[in-house]
Formats: C-alpha cells, structure tokens, sequence
C-alpha cells in the first residue's frame, strides 16, 4: 500500500491522546485506592485538554483523507456493518467524555454519586473516567478493526494489529503523561514513568511479533490465480494504462526495498530502546527535560511505524500489475 | 434471484480495447460521467476507466502465448467492498445483483477500494468519489433503446463477440451455458469473494489426422491419382477394373 500521511497522523495522535487519557485516569483511580497520592483537580482538568488536543488533531487529519469531507457525516450510517463507520462514531462520543472529564476537573465538580459507609466513596469525575475508559479501548478497537478485518489484506488481518494499535497508543500516552507529570511538578511521574517503560516493551513484544508473523506470511493468491492461467511463466506486457492509474498511486509505495527496510530499523530504535533509556535517564538521573525528548523521539518513531505499517501490507491488486 | 454478469472468452478476446473506449463514451456521457482524465494527450496520461485491457505473455519463447485479459468488476455474489463502505454508497442491488456507487453519498474514503482484491475500483480525482464500473445499469433498463441496444456498451462494441452479458443464475441464459460448457472460471475463487463475472480459458483447436487419413489404402475404382506403373509391362487388370 501507499501509506496515506493524513491516516499515518490520525492512528498516532489518536492513539496518543487516547493514552494519555488512560494514564490521567488511572492516576486518579490508584490515588482513589490510595495507591499513589491524590492529584490536584487542575492537574486532569489540563491533561484532559492536552489529550483533547491530539484527538481533535487526529480527527482534523483524517478530513485530508476524504474527497468529500463535507459529507463525513454520512460515514455514521453504515455502523452495523463497517468498522470505518463504528470509529466515525466512537472517535467523537470519546471526545466528548474525555472534554467532560477535563470541564468536570477544570471547574472541580465532582459531587458525590455512588458509595456507602463501607464502599469508598465515588465522584462523578470517577464514573465519567470510567465510561471514558471504556469507550476509549472501544476506539482502539474500532481504529484497528479497519485494517484488521480487512482479510485479503493478509499482513493486517491478525489479532497482532488491534494489540499494537492499543499498546502503541498507551506507550506513547503514557509517555507523554510522563513529560506533563514531571513539567507539572506531579507525585506520578514516577507512576506514569514505570507503566510507560512497561507498555513501551510490551509492545515491543507484540510488534515484533508481527514483523515475524508478516515476514512468515504466505499469501493466498498468486498471478495464476488471479488471470486463471496455469503456468509458472507468465509475464506481463500491458497493464491497460500508460500513464499509471488510480491502482498504480494507490497501492505501490514506489520506495525501495532498502529504504522500506531502513524505516523498519528506524522505527524499531526511536519507538522501544531510545524512549525506553531516557525515561529511565531523566528517572534515575534526575534529568527531567529528557521525559519530553523521550515522547518526542517515540512519537516520530510511531510515525515510521505506521508509516511502515501501511507500505508492508502487499495488495493482492498488485498481481495485476507486475511491472510496477 | 438476478445476478448479471458478464462471461468474457479469453480465448477469442483480440486486445483491442474497443471495450474500454466504448464504456469510457457510454460512461462519461451516461449517468455515471464525467470519467475524468489528465494530461489525455500528454506524456503521461492518465484517467478514470471502469474497464481496461491488459496482456500477459504466457510460457517461454519460443513456445509462448499472448492472453489479452479484460479487467473490471466482477460484480461478486459475496461482494467484500460493500459492507465496508461507512456511508452505504456502495451498495449490490438486491433485484439484479450489480455493485454501485452512490455518487452523491460516498466520501471518498477509498476504503472500498483498500476492500476489493481485483482492483476493481478507481477514484476519481477530479470527482474526489469511487468509480466502477455499473454494467451499464442506466442503458440495460432503458426502454428507449431497441431491444438488441439494451447490453452493456462493452458487450455491443466487442467485435469478436468476446463479451458475454446475461443472468448467471438462470441456468438457462447463455452466460451459464458458457460457463457450463466452456470451463468457465472466477478470478481468485480462493478468495470467497464469488465474482459474478467468468472468464472462458484459453483453448488450442486440435485435429488428429491419423496416417491412414493421409495416404489412401484402398482406391477400389482407381480414380484418385495415377495408376500404378507395373515394371513387367500392362496386364488386363490395369486396363480394365470390373
């Protein structure tokens, strides 16, 4: 495939800020169990904007993906049957939970709605987080089910891809909630820190999983299959078009195997190890700054990943066009 | 039910592409147009098509074959770029079985085209929606036209008659009776995807002449060639035959 950029963009930055909101909201539900000390309302009030941020810019970007943008609103009808049409959904139903959690802090209303003498007692913000909560592995799921169902694309369709998807997106919110916490002067640094090195090589496991499961991978047809002639040699001489066409921009990177490969390589050092040794450098050493590189360098690396992610998947299509 | 379909004979199918510029006029004139092209007569040139002719060079010289594969949608039974789109823009009509685009409904996601493992798809980039090609829907229900006009404009225009149109849920029509009798196949039937569209093989015409079919043994009334020259001079029977 032909990675588009505005979808490279809107998989990170949502998957980003949707991690971030994981991270506020199990700050707030360790300091609930009195795990870890509580936060100032103020303190969730501003990451919830910050991760309302990056959603509101993923979604700006997947508008550069549509012809039509002006009809988006159409793309909520097709739910029962379409994965593309359930995150059209979902994506902005999150948004909304995530903008009331944040206005919820911000303005610290939080009355109480649940509990008893024996139960610890609930505020709302807690029910609020916790059905965020819900709707944003919904997404997850959602954003990753496009490609993942997608059967004859064989390099996606795997349980692998909603895995990475999900823990990618944790990793590098968490990372980012990192940088925030130690910017905000926050007792869960060191919180976010651990469970952001912790996600970040998991999915280290799970992507690399993948790379082994699509290095193996046989696909199902091949050219014999797709004209029906019984040959081993067949060549082919005109691909019905002259001067390229929608199938030929579409569904070839036109990038070379050494450059696909580089891409790879980048990915696996900016994503895991790189991001990985400079949270546990501005941890240990005391180097704060190094918390905001460290989500830097993994978001960029997460660019080339799924940069990476699209120009894998080899379009049972382009059997038809051989000399491409 | 209804499937239309088209059955296309690679075997007497010539490459000459006058199927796809007759559905490139039919289809940029028709309900579907504008198909919208670059630089036509540039140095590049580049289009929507909803049909195109490829070639394919079969074996290794010097015993090889040239196949001219038409390529379009195959209008498939089980059609995996219909429950994808968000928008219901592509959707497989119930009463004939073709695969549409609703133009004035679809985004432009591509995600249809992501779907469809033939490649069947074009975007239009002047439109900003997903092309295909609609088996001529706005000319095979017109009632305007005579009878024998209401095909696909590809099928009229195949000058060897390589295009076959009918239902192929009538076991009856004369696209299932081609595929019956003619090997007919899908594309990437490992798929699942059940095109609607066959392809006819290719097949060599073959005649056995057995020797004896070469040279008469028996010429019982002599009148076929020379008569044999006997080296001992004429006997009665050379002369005479009773």
């Amino acid at each position: 495939m032909n990675p588009a950029f505005s979808v490279v963009f809107l998989t990170t930055l949502i998957g980003t800020g949707q991690g971030l909101f994981i991270a506020l909201f199990s700050g707030q539900y360790y300091a609930f169990l009195q795990h870890v000390p509580p936060q100032p309302a103020a303190f969730y009030g501003a990451g919830s904007m910050i991760a309302l941020a990056f959603l509101i810019a993923g979604l700006v970007a997947s508008f550069f993906h549509l012809g039509h943008p002006e009809r988006a609103w159409r793309a909520a009808t097709q739910w029962r049957t379409s994965w593309l049409s359930r995150e059209v959904i979902v994506l902005p139903a999150f948004m909304f939970v995530v903008f009331l959690y944040g206005i919820l802090h911000y303005f610290n209303v939080d009355p109480h709605v649940f509990g008893t003498a024996a139960i610890p007692e609930f505020g709302l913000t807690m029910v609020v987080g916790a059905v965020g909560v819900a709707v944003c592995f919904g997404l997850f799921v959602c954003t990753a089910m496009i490609y993942a169902c997608l059967k004859f694309l064989q390099e996606w369709h795997s349980p692998l891809t909603v895995v990475n998807y999900t823990l990618l997106g944790m990793a590098s919110g968490f990372t980012l909630g990192t940088a925030f916490a130690s910017q905000q002067n926050s007792t869960l640094l060191g919180f976010f820190a651990a469970w952001s090195v912790i996600l970040t090589l998991v999915a280290l496991l799970t992507r690399g999983a993948a790379l082994i499961r699509n290095y193996r991978l046989k696909h199902k047809s091949t050219l014999q299959t797709a004209i029906g002639v019984r040959h081993a040699n067949i060549q082919q001489k005109s691909q019905g078009a002259m001067g390229g066409s929608f199938n030929t921009r579409e569904f070839f990177h036109g990038k070379t195997a050494t450059f696909i490969k580089s891409i790879k390589w980048i990915f696996l050092v900016t994503v895991f190890p790189i991001p990985v040794a400079l949270v546990l450098t501005g941890l240990y050493g005391g180097h704060h700054e190094l918390f905001a590189v460290a989500f830097v360098v993994q978001y960029l690396g997460l660019i080339a990943e799924r940069w990476f992610f699209f120009a894998q998947a080899r379009h049972p299509q382009n059997l038809y066009y051989q000399t491409v | 039910m209804t499937q239309l379909a088209l059955v296309i004979d690679l075997n007497v199918c010539v490459g000459c592409h006058a199927c796809v510029t007759s559905c490139k006029q039919w289809n940029s004139s028709g309900a579907a147009g504008p198909m919208t092209d670059d630089m036509p007569y540039g140095k590049d040139p580049t289009g929507t098509f909803f049909n195109r002719v490829q070639t394919y060079e079969v074996g290794t010289f010097p015993f090889t074959e040239t196949v001219h594969f038409p390529k379009s949608c195959l209008h498939c039974e089980d059609a995996p770029c219909v429950p994808v789109c968000p928008t219901g823009a592509s959707h497989k009509r119930e009463k004939d079985g073709i695969v549409l685009v609703d133009y004035d409904k679809c985004i432009g996601c591509g995600y249809c085209s992501w779907a469809c493992p033939y490649g069947a798809r074009e975007f239009d980039e002047h439109e900003k929606v997903m092309k295909k090609c609609t088996l001529c829907v706005d000319r095979i229900y017109d009632d305007a036209l005579p009878e024998s006009e209401r095909r696909p404009a590809c099928v009229i225009a195949c000058p060897t008659s390589a295009r076959l149109y009918g239902d192929i849920h009538d076991p009856n029509s004369i696209v299932s009776l081609a595929i019956r009798e003619s090997g007919g196949y899908q594309l990437m039937p490992e798929l699942g995807t059940q095109p609607a569209n066959h392809y006819l093989p290719r097949h060599k015409t073959k005649q056995h002449i057995h020797e004896d079919e070469l040279v008469r043994v028996d010429n019982p009334l002599k009148k076929e060639g020379p008569l044999p020259i006997d080296e001992e001079g004429p006997f009665l029977e050379d002369s005479t035959s009773w």
